[in-house]
Formats: C-alpha cells, sequence, structure tokens
C-alpha cells in the first residue's frame, strides 16, 4: 500500500491524504501517520506556543493559512502579532526579520519558494550569515528561513530549482533538508530553537505524504540535531547518500536492488551544512562503493561536495569505484510531464547507476 | 543669531564663578524644515544649555579629529581595505543622539566611525578595529565597516540592506512593547534603493516605530544627486510617510527634528522621514580624492561657512556661552584622546591565528573547519 501511495505521488498530484490521521493523546499505545504537512504545522504551533519571541512572517502565511497550507490554523491561534503576512517584497521582508532577530526575536521567515529567496538572498548572506563573525561573537542572528526548495509538479524552470548547493557554499548558515515527517517535525523545532540562521529546505510534493511517526518523536521536546545523518536501511554493497525526496526513491531502488540480491545501505542526510561526512565514510569503509543522489543541478553541488569529501578522507582508499552522482539534469526544467519526468532522477536511473558502480 | 534673556543672565551671574559670568541657558532660532504630509513641525525656537553647548562641541571635535587621524592612519597604510570617513557630517550623529535614549536603536551604513562613537564605542576601540587589532571593536574581525555596540546595529557594507534590517528592529520593538525606537540611516545614493521602497511600505502598513534618516551629503560616491535621482526631495521619496528636510550642519536643528520625529514614532503614528543636508569633507572613501566630480572651491565654501563645529562654537561664543580658553582645554583633550587611542591602534598586536574560525555560530559546541587544504583541520569555537 506504501509503495502503490508513493507511485501515486509521484506521478505528480499534490494530494492532501485524509487517511489514517489521527492525532495521538494520552499514553501508550501505537505510532499515528502524519503527512509531513502536518508535522511542520505541530512543530511550527508547538515551538510558537513554547517561546513567545517566536513569530512567523511571510506571504500568505496567515489569513490564507499558508499558500501550500503549512501555516494552517496558526493566524486564527495566534492572532496578526504572531503570524504576520507581508506584501511581495522578499528583499524587504527578510531584511526585516533579519533585523528583527538581531534585536532579540526569533523569525521564521517563509519563503514562498525558495526560487523568491533568490530575490532577498543579499539579507540571508551578508546581513544573517556572516553578522555573527563580523561582529566578533557579538551579535548572533536566531533566525529561520523556511519554503518549498526544488522541484514541485509542472510549474516550469523558475520554479523549480533546488537551492541546497548555493545555500551550503556559505559559511555562517546551517542549511536542512528533511525528508519525511519525523524530519520535518525534529528538524524544524531544532532549526527554531538554534540561535543562528538555519536555512530550512522543505519540499512541495513532500508535504502530502504520510509517515509513521513514533510516540516519542510526537513529543513536544522531540528534535533532531542538526549536522547528523541518519541511516534509514542498512546494507553491505554500496551506500546511496541522499536528501529530502530522493531518499525515498533510494529506498525504493533499493527494495527493487534486494530482490536481486543487492543490499543498499541509505542514508538520509537531514543537514547539507554541516554535512555529516563521518557518517558517509563509515558507510562507505563497509561497502565500498558509493552513490549520491539529488534533485539539484550536478555542476557543483552536493554530490560533487561529497565526492570531494570522500577523497579528501579515509573513505577513499576503501572506494572499490569513483563515486557516482545521480542528479537531476543540467537544463531548466521544462513543463511537458514527460520532458519534467525526465529532468529528474526517477528511481529506474538510480537503479542503473547502482549497477554500473557495483560493475553488475 | 541668539536672543539672550536677560533674567537668566543675572541669575547666572550669581552661580558663576566671580571671574566670568557665562550664559546658562540660550534661546536659539534654527532654520525652519521643510515638510512632507506634516501639519506641525519641530520647534524652531530651541533651547541649548551651555552644558549641552559643551557637551555637542566635545563630542564633534572628538570625532573630527578621530577620522582625521584615521586619513593620517591609513595614508601611512596602518589602515587598508575600505575606510569612508564622516568628517563634516558630525553635526547629524550628534544631534540624533542628542535627541534618543541610549535604549532606543539605531542602525546605518558603512560611513559608521561617528555613529559607533556616538552609541558608546570608544575612540580607543574604533580605531584599534580600523587598524585590525584585538583590541578592537569587533576584535579585528570586521574592520571600518563592521562596527558593532548594544544597540547598534552596525556598520553595514551593502548599501540600502540596512534599512530593512532597521524596520526589523523596530518590528521587535514595537512586538515587545518597549516603547522604543529605531533610527534608520541611509545615504543620497541608497535612497534609490528598491528595497527601500519595499520597507517604507511595510513600515507604513505595520506602524513601525522607525525614523529613516537620509543623510544627503550631495554625492554618492562620484555621482552627484541631480545625476542620480529623478526627484532629489529625499524627504518626499517616502511619499505616504510624512517627511522633513534638516539644515544636517546645524546640531540644533537636526536635535530639534530628531525629537519631533521620535515623538510622532512613540506616540504610534508609525514611520516618519528625515532628510538632513550634510556635506563630507573627504572623498567617498580613501580612495577617492573628492575633487573629480566637485570643486575644492565647494568644498572650501561649505568649510568657511557651514562648517557643524564652527557653528556651534561661534553660537557658544558670541553668546558668551564659553570661552575660547574653555574651547581650547576641550581641543586639548580631544587630541590627547585621540593619540593615545592611535597609539594602542598602532602597537596592539593583530587578533591571535587561533582566533580565525572563532565566531562561526553562537551557543554551539565547537566546530572543525576545513583549512586552505584537506590536512588543515581548524577550530572554531562560539
Amino acid at each position: 500500500m506504501a509503495s502503490s501511495l508513493r507511485s501515486f505521488l509521484r506521478s505528480g498530484k499534490n494530494v492532501v491524504l485524509v487517511l489514517g490521521r489521527r492525532r495521538f493523546h494520552g499514553s501508550g499505545s501505537a505510532a499515528v501517520q502524519v503527512t509531513v504537512r502536518d508535522a511542520l504545522n505541530q512543530a511550527l504551533d508547538e515551538e510558537l506556543e513554547r517561546d513567545e519571541r517566536v513569530f512567523l512572517m511571510g506571504e500568505e502565511v496567515a489569513q490564507y493559512d499558508g499558500a501550500y497550507k503549512v501555516s494552517r490554523g496558526l493566524w486564527k491561534k495566534y492572532g496578526d502579532k504572531r503570524i504576520i503576512d507581508t506584501p511581495i517584497s522578499e528583499m524587504g521582508f527578510a531584511g526585516i526579520a533579519v533585523g528583527a532577530a538581531m534585536a532579540g526575536l526569533r523569525p521564521i521567515c517563509e519563503f514562498m519558494t525558495f526560487n523568491f529567496s533568490m530575490q532577498a538572498i543579499d539579507q540571508v548572506i551578508n546581513s544573517a550569515a556572516k553578522t555573527y563573525y563580523m561582529s566578533a561573537g557579538q551579535q548572533p542572528v536566531p533566525i529561520v528561513f523556511r519554503g518549498p526548495n526544488g522541484a514541485s509538479a509542472g510549474v516550469a524552470a523558475q520554479h523549480s530549482q533546488c537551492f541546497a548547493a548555493w545555500y551550503a557554499h556559505c559559511p555562517g548558515l546551517k542549511v536542512v533538508s528533511p525528508w519525511n515527517s519525523e524530519d520535518a517535525r525534529g528538524l524544524l523545532k531544532s532549526a527554531i530553537r538554534d540561535d543562528n540562521p538555519v536555512v530550512f529546505l522543505e519540499n512541495e510534493l513532500m508535504y502530502g505524504v504520510s509517515f509513521e511517526m513514533t510516540e516519542e518523536s510526537q513529543s513536544k521536546d522531540f528534535t533532531i540535531p542538526i549536522g547528523k545523518a541518519k541511516v534509514e536501511r542498512q546494507g553491505s554493497h554500496v551506500t546511496l547518500v541522499s536528501h529530502s525526496r530522493y531518499v525515498g526513491h533510494c529506498l525504493d531502488a533499493a527494495a527493487v536492488l534486494a530482490k536481486e540480491g543487492i543490499e543498499c545501505e541509505v542514508i538520509n542526510l537531514r543537514t547539507i551544512r554541516p554535512m555529516d561526512v563521518e557518517s558517509i565514510e563509515a558507510s562507505v569503509m563497509k561497502t565500498n562503493h558509493l552513490v549520491t543522489v539529488e534533485g539539484g543541478w550536478p555542476q557543483f553541488g552536493v554530490g560533487a561536495e561529497i565526492c570531494a569529501r570522500v577523497m579528501e578522507g579515509p573513505a577513499f582508499n576503501y572506494l572499490d569505484a569513483p563515486v557516482t552522482r545521480v542528479t537531476g539534469v543540467d537544463i531548466p526544467m521544462p513543463y511537458a510531464k514527460t520532458l519534467e519526468e525526465h529532468s529528474l532522477p526517477q528511481v529506474k536511473d538510480i537503479i542503473f547507476s547502482v549497477k554500473k558502480t557495483l560493475n553488475i | 543669531p541668539g536672543k539672550m534673556l536677560t533674567n537668566i543672565s543675572s541669575l547666572c551671574g550669581a552661580c558663576c564663578s566671580p571671574r566670568r559670568a557665562f550664559i546658562f541657558v540660550l534661546f536659539v532660532a534654527v532654520q525652519k524644515c521643510d515638510l512632507h504630509k506634516l501639519d506641525e513641525a519641530p520647534a524652531t525656537e530651541v533651547v541649548m544649555t551651555r552644558e549641552e553647548g559643551l557637551k555637542y562641541y566635545h563630542i564633534m571635535q572628538t570625532i573630527r579629529r578621530m577620522e582625521l587621524k584615521a586619513d593620517q592612519l591609513y595614508k601611512q597604510k596602518i589602515i587598508r581595505g575600505f575606510c569612508h570617513l564622516y568628517d563634516g557630517q558630525e553635526a547629524c550623529a550628534v544631534g540624533i543622539e542628542a535627541a534618543i535614549n541610549m535604549s532606543d536603536h539605531l542602525i546605518t551604513a558603512y560611513r559608521a566611525h561617528g555613529y559607533t562613537y556616538t552609541r558608546g564605542g570608544t575612540v580607543k576601540k574604533i580605531m584599534a578595529e580600523l587598524t585590525g587589532r584585538r583590541g578592537g571593536i569587533a576584535k579585528g574581525k570586521g574592520g571600518s565597516m563592521h562596527m558593532y555596540c548594544k544597540n547598534f546595529y552596525g556598520g553595514n557594507g551593502i548599501v540600502g540592506a540596512q534599512v530593512p534590517l532597521g524596520a526589523g528592529v523596530a518590528l521587535a520593538c514595537k512586538y515587545q512593547g518597549n516603547n522604543e525606537l529605531c533610527v534608520c540611516l541611509y545615504g543620497d545614493g541608497a535612497a534609490n534603493q528598491g528595497q527601500i521602497f519595499e520597507t517604507y511600505n511595510m513600515a507604513s502598513l505595520w506602524k513601525l516605530p522607525v525614523i529613516f534618516i537620509c543623510e544627503n551629503n550631495r554625492y554618492g560616491m562620484g555621482t552627484s544627486v541631480e545625476r542620480a535621482a529623478a526627484s532629489t526631495d529625499y524627504y518626499k521619496r517616502g511619499e505616504f510617510i510624512p517627511g522633513l528636510r534638516v539644515d544636517g550642519m546645524d546640531v540644533l536643528c537636526v536635535r530639534e527634528a530628531t525629537r519631533f520625529a521620535a515623538e510622532h514614532c512613540r506616540s504610534g503614528k508609525g514611520p516618519i522621514l528625515m532628510e538632513l543636508q550634510t556635506y563630507r569633507y573627504h572623498g567617498h572613501s580613501m580612495s577617492d580624492p573628492g575633487i573629480s566630480y566637485r570643486t575644492r572651491d565647494e568644498i572650501q565654501e561649505v568649510r568657511s561657512k557651514s562648517d557643524p563645529i564652527s557653528l556651534l562654537k561661534d553660537r557658544l561664543l558670541s553668546n558668551n556661552m564659553a570661552s575660547v580658553e574653555e574651547l581650547k582645554v576641550i581641543d586639548v583633550e580631544v587630541r590627547k584622546e585621540i593619540e593615545d587611542a592611535a597609539q594602542f591602534a598602532t602597537t596592539d598586536p593583530e587578533p591571535p591565528l587561533d582566533e580565525l574560525c572563532n565566531h562561526m555560530f553562537s551557543n554551539n559546541p565547537p566546530v572543525e573547519v576545513r583549512g586552505t587544504n584537506p590536512w588543515a583541520k581548524l577550530k572554531s569555537v562560539s
């Protein structure tokens, strides 16, 4: 059922799943199904409640309940002071958010998509990321920039870019990229509680996907440490490293490959910067093969960085083949459905790449 | 010209030293401000006490001398990189500070040494930052354009970016309900930045307690205002935001206008915009001689007719509020302070190399930072 769900969603439909979304109340018992959207929503709600310095600002976050409904219900609960609708002025409101952080508040600045963050990128890099260093520790900037990143479905070139590599290039930023609901919840809480600028890259196609969440991960103080990757699946033949939506693709590929006797270890980066290279190295030293998978473009990307880091560290001597990168195609995103599908890594591309890497 | 109140004058006689009776309180007429969307205006009859006059003189002279010393050190190559000097504009920084509280907030762009001082930075720490030493106000990590102290948010290198930041600080003031405001400065050059207009819009919509101040010194680097702006009425550029155009060379005029603006903000009316007409004697920065786009005659004319320190000095002397000798004493004190600071700034050591990677993140466990090569694993602590 889970895999048919995934194929349904992979076809590009953005569906809010209603099935099995019971809330967990009281003690004892089962894990529940929670969509990524709801996990984010709950995390926002809990952090707004926990610390009155936290507030959310962005386009349509308040009265519209969020362009993608991530902030549903928050304005009704917290009002105009804490949930602020902005005009279409990214550079302006990102700067306002950074200034508010400098003056003691803890803003969450939403970009409707990270494509629009390019308008404001100077505020993210020059005003937020560099200030603690330039001031020799006098001026912290506790801010979260969040929003959907990367490809969606049929939104064409200007609305489909992945910014993981752009932001992760810059010292002074933490860059986080959750995959599932547990990631979304735990990492968003950590990001909001972090006293530093965090770029939080969500994925629009994942918002409606449901995942099982443990009791522990539903607790109000559940956080996932920034900078630590997670091994989602153990394996011994090849390491697959990915972030965000493509972790799911890797797990799908691993399931298919397992039938042929190839056991993949799938690592969910969770954080792009600082990258948990140790986890990758430990895995490579076990499997001797590495394939990176990302939605972004190949040049100067996340996979490129992983290649460089592995070469510089102890795991290089354990590689039986060069590292393989599976990436988006090096073109602006086309609109037509078939073209779009072929612009992004598919499960079959991962399977193919694993076999090539293993020389099978 | 000032008007003297003879009543006060005779009162003063009773409480001064037998050798000299000074005027302790002066009523002064200052230039009227041009108004935009305002029915009321700042006072044109203002009060200056002797104490205030001497204080403003001291502070302006300190800024002047500090900037001239920086010029000297730059030419000796002891200061490097960018250095944007404030001499000529002292009345702006001093007048503004005189009308706000230390608990208020202020942010400006890169011509920031004067404001760093009025906001509480010491000359010693400012100069040591210019020379890039460990005793600098940012431990040598920031330099001329990135100086910070309490309620002073720099020092910002990307001109225009500081304006949304300042509105954000004001948002925090309103959010926290602390009756504080933010003074948010930019120049005639930056005044054409789009993000400033985005900020005007949001600050107005949300009634943020921010005083936008355009320091119009007639030139954005080498471009005169006429060549850069379709409308040089910077005080009107906020359109729906009320505005004032102020004589930025008269410290009392600036103070009075800022008082008026602060009252406007604190009463919940939202933002207000002030244009200070001022002048910089130096070029845009130390690499600009400042005479290719303006004449030496123009510079000389401002110096002789409108120098802010001279204007104040004349006011104090011609109204018998201070003596030539005591102003000289202040000059000597200032010179000494600057000399001592320069001495420190040239002898203090540079920051140690093991500080290189520190201050990446606040409240963070130590992290490893990659150096120039894969074997260089450097340490960074909060």
